[in-house]
């Protein structure tokens, strides 16, 4: 959503940028020969998994972006009740939080087995660049993204790291 | 009292014997990176942040303990110090469950501040998400192990401030604990005289006003020097 606050620049950015790959954007499959993914949320599920390794191997340059790619942040905050928390985490979800029909879904491809343990995407894959911020601020994205389209690496400095 | 005279970063600098490398660097405008130094309050070198070097000695040198000598050579930056002073950063982030997007501190956080000045902007190392607790057992103040860095500010503020020697470390290393008295809840704690005075000196999110929510805990870290100045010059001023 910060990524919308870019306003007008998101106008500048649509002549520069084709967006191939996004939960708004309807391509099932990742594509080939990527030039920038950024990566959001951490990584707490199988079907994570299989997607990080795939971004990697497809993507020239991979972002974690914002806290939960950089840190784990909030949705990590279950690792603190050691392993075999996904269980109570489920429970909780779908059985006490539930008004109608308290169960764990347990058919296949309905609800991916969460990990033991919630991780930032840099523990799993290699990631170039990192953009921290809960979320990052609209400045900062538009920062960052114009350094990429420059071909630069982009360096974040002082006020331009944030995290929270 | 003997003046010693020494180079900081090639600037020469004369200096009272007894003083420390960072109240001399202080002095000459130069800045070092400190985490658990307050001002007002004795030094213990427990962060090292404020690692040195200095030429002739192979180990770095916490400069907020480390006593000045004549002719001592030292250095406040360096490739090597930088890399020891973000390792040092992220290490403390992984050791504890700093959550800043949801901490009472994000915004006014010295262990956030220092991060973004050396440049962390990930940590390399597993976090370890510790369980730890957060003590609201006491009328005005709270107390969130998952936020604590063990720089013992609240410690010392505690004792060598007020002199109610309630706040102490239990534990060893990464399993250490601030503890209230003998390891009570902080509001059973008798000594305890409500001061707020460890609250002021916590440079995280760790000891906090009840009732602050996200980002609203901006602690007066004056709070302490002023104190200090008020008892020893009698005059009531921050920075006499």
């Amino acid at each position: 959503m910060s990524f919308l606050d870019l306003d007008e620049f998101l106008i500048d950015l649509a002549a520069q940028v084709e967006v191939v790959y996004s939960p708004v954007v309807d391509a099932k499959e990742y594509p080939e020969n990527v030039d920038v993914c950024l990566i959001e949320g951490a990584i707490c599920n199988e079907d994570h998994i299989e997607m990080v390794h795939k971004i990697r191997a497809r993507t020239k340059i991979v972002v974690s972006f914002g806290d939960c790619a950089v840190t784990g942040n909030v949705t990590a905050i279950r690792n603190q009740l050691g392993l075999g928390n996904q269980e109570n985490v489920l429970q909780r979800a779908y059985v006490e939080a539930a008004q109608l029909n308290p169960c764990i879904p347990k058919l296949d491809g309905i609800v991916p087995p969460l990990l033991e343990r919630v991780i930032p995407v840099h523990e799993m894959i290699h990631v170039d660049h990192f953009l921290t911020g809960c979320p990052p601020s609209a400045p900062r994205i538009k920062s960052f993204v114009s350094q990429l389209l420059e071909g630069k690496a982009p360096q974040l400095t002082g006020t331009d790291i944030k995290f929270g | 009292m003997a003046a010693k005279t020494l180079t900081i970063n090639g600037q020469q600098v004369t200096a009272e014997e007894g003083a420390t490398v960072l109240q001399v660097a202080r002095d000459a405008k130069i800045n070092i990176p400190t985490l658990c130094h307050l001002d007002g309050m004795k030094d213990v070198g427990a962060c090292r942040l404020c690692i040195v070097e200095v030429v002739g000695t192979p180990k770095l040198l916490p400069a907020c303990t480390t006593v000045i000598a004549e002719g001592m050579e030292i250095k406040t930056e360096s490739d090597r110090l930088r890399k020891y002073r973000k390792m040092t950063l992220e290490l403390l982030f992984a050791e504890r469950n700093h959550v800043c997007a949801v901490c009472v501190a994000n915004g006014h956080c010295e262990l956030q501040t220092l991060a973004y000045e050396q440049g962390v902007d990930h940590v390399r190392y597993d976090y370890l998400f510790p369980k730890w607790g957060v003590d609201t057992t006491h009328e005005r103040f709270g107390m969130d192990h998952n936020r604590c860095i063990l720089c013992s500010r609240c410690v010392r503020a505690c004792v060598e401030i007020e002199g109610a020697a309630t706040k102490s470390i239990a534990g060893r290393g990464a399993k250490s604990k601030i503890i209230s008295d003998l390891n009570e809840p902080w509001g059973e704690a008798d000594s305890c005289t409500s001061c707020g005075k460890c609250v002021q000196s916590c440079p995280t999110g760790a000891l906090f006003n009840k009732g602050s929510t996200v980002a609203e805990m901006e602690h007066d870290r004056s709070h302490l020097d002023y104190v200090v100045t008020a008892r020893e010059k009698k005059l009531w001023v921050t920075h006499a």
